[in-house]
């Protein structure tokens, strides 16, 4: 039953994606992501020291699965450096485009492994890529 | 499943007894009955062929049946003569057929247009591409609480300034029904052009140009049973007329020189190119179609479903029902709504996996979402194949949707 699996693990995990969603003190990076035909819509605030993500945290407002996928992606890539980041935002990509099956591979994503049958509903992958396309624009800079 | 009409379309037949496709977004796209896919086919098959040029058996036909198709459609709008029948792509090209030619030639510097915030980009869109470019006035009026327009406001905003008055004679978001008689009549008392969108009123209820006195009138095949890819713009004679052509190229020429050339009449100067004749002949068969249910029978059905389904959704709790919330004569089966807490386009995917398909969004309407205070709505449309079987299995599945999102009942 995927689409009632993806709703309540993204749930249990993320009740509504509150924890990460706030403004962030002294940030570094501010990046807008926005999905124009959904109105879904992020701000990404990352605090970057020397090569380090130190901090993020996001606003916005959007359907559970782009708030629910940018949260989760939060959790994780908090601590990671920049070089790391890049390469989970390129796993869950991977992920989401059905490219990447390794399991080994996919379980550095967590929790984000919960978005993983969103593969199967084209409908709804901008959804769970928004906060990673937008964490993208900042790391490849 | 109750409904005589439902073995007719063998899209909404699939499934049927073991996972049943519950199709509820009509005011998107209408299904298409058995008869306009075969007499579609047919054409293909037995009589594919250039029209209007070949010399030979199967052109003839071809054209025949095109040129029948515009008389069918021009009787089904009671226009005055068939020549006044434009096949177009669908009715955002027939809208901005208009802008662009009778517009362009028609307004300058400081008149203005006059449009409901309800419009659909399409009726929305060319209407301020002009405005832009000649330095034409675009005015909005507002809707109330119910979504009706402003009896006040119209005789304020509508003033000799007024060239051009578009609107939908039914809102594709809140399926409002605008009283258009009377407004074409007091846009007419202005000396205002009077452009009626009926994408979403043809396949609902009739359309009579020449009692409306609708100066152009547009609709497309698809939204009433017919094919996608053709659409109709209606214009009096005497407006087409006096309108240069939007598209030049084949089939609407009478004579080419080197520097300069003449048009063919109407209705051929206003469409250059093939056109679609599998189209047209489909949109014939819809017409047809239509006429044997009864416009009167497709109100009984509609009506009754509208009825029911307004009811089953007000008695889901924190359901909210945008515009008119109970049946009136002033609507048709067009219901917006939202779930509290819940983005429509999760509701959209938890009713999808329930084989439920309704349209979530901002419906091609973001002035009017914007003037709702809304980012987005749910959207079920109802045509007169559906059944209270669907709007139970609608509710039913709208019922899970904020326990399944962690939000209670």
């Amino acid at each position: 039953m995927g689409i009632e699996t993806i709703y309540s693990e993204i749930l249990m995990e993320h009740a509504n994606s509150s924890h990460n969603k706030h403004h962030l003190a002294e940030a570094s990076h501010t990046q807008r992501g926005v999905n124009p035909s959904c109105g879904d819509e992020i701000e990404l605030e990352l605090r970057i020291r020397e090569g380090r993500i130190e901090d993020a945290a996001f606003i916005g407002s959007g359907c559970a699965i782009s708030q629910a996928s940018a949260s989760i992606m939060i959790d994780l890539i908090k601590g990671k450096t920049v070089e790391e980041a890049r390469k989970l935002a390129d796993t869950f990509t991977g992920m989401i485009k059905n490219e990447i099956k390794d399991e080994k591979e996919l379980d550095q994503l967590e929790d984000a492994l919960a978005l993983k049958d969103i593969s199967h509903m084209p409908a709804r992958v901008k959804c769970a890529v928004l906060g990673w396309h937008t964490l993208e624009k900042v790391v490849q800079d | 499943m109750s409904n005589q009409y439902r073995n007719d379309f063998p899209l909404l037949r699939q499934g049927e007894g073991t996972e049943p496709l519950i199709y509820l977004d009509n005011a998107a796209t209408s299904q298409k009955p058995e008869s306009v896919l075969r007499v579609m086919e047919e054409y293909y098959r037995k009589y594919n062929a250039n029209p209007h040029r070949g010399l030979y058996e199967i052109s003839v036909k071809a054209t025949e049946q095109y040129e029948q198709a515009r008389r069918v459609t021009a009787e089904f709008i009671n226009a005055k003569e068939e020549a006044e029948i434009i096949f177009t792509r669908n009715t955002t090209e027939s809208l901005n057929l208009i802008a662009y030619s009778y517009g362009r030639s028609n307004l300058k510097e400081g008149d203005e247009i006059l449009i409901p915030i309800s419009e659909h980009h399409s009726n929305l869109l060319p209407w301020q591409q002009l405005a832009k470019e000649k330095g034409v006035i675009l005015k909005y009026l507002y809707l109330d609480q119910k979504g009706a327009l402003k009896e006040e406001e119209l005789k304020e905003k509508l003033t000799k300034k007024t060239r051009i008055l578009a609107l939908a004679y039914v809102s594709n978001v809140l399926g409002t029904i605008y009283p258009v008689k009377d407004i074409i009549q007091k846009a007419h008392q202005v000396g205002a052009v009077v452009v009626l969108d009926c994408a979403q009123s043809i396949p609902h209820l009739p359309l009579d140009v020449q009692e409306l006195e609708a100066d152009f009138a547009v609709f497309s095949g698809h939204k009433m049973l017919g094919p996608m890819g053709i659409g109709v713009l209606y214009g009096k004679r005497e407006l087409l007329e006096q309108m240069p052509p939007f598209l030049t190229g084949g089939e609407m020429i009478d004579y080419v020189g080197e520097q300069e050339a003449s048009f063919a009449p109407l209705p051929q100067k206003f469409e250059a190119g093939t056109p679609n004749v599998g189209g047209a002949i489909g949109l014939m068969e819809a017409i047809n179609y239509i006429k044997q249910v009864g416009y009167g029978q497709i109100a009984a059905l509609e009506e009754e479903l509208t009825a029911y389904a307004l009811e089953g959704l007000k008695e889901i709790p924190h359901l909210t029902i945008y515009g008119e919330k109970a049946f009136t004569k002033n609507r048709c089966g067009v219901i917006s709504f939202n779930l509290e807490g819940v983005h429509p386009h999760d509701t959209a995917s938890i009713l999808d996996a329930d084989g439920v398909c309704i349209r979530a969004g901002h419906h091609c309407a973001q002035p009017l979402m914007r003037y709702l205070g809304l980012a987005a709505s749910c959207r079920l449309s109802l045509y007169f194949y559906n059944t209270q079987e669907d709007i139970d299995a609608l509710i039913t599945s709208l019922k899970k949707v904020r326990r399944l999102l962690g939000l209670g009942n």
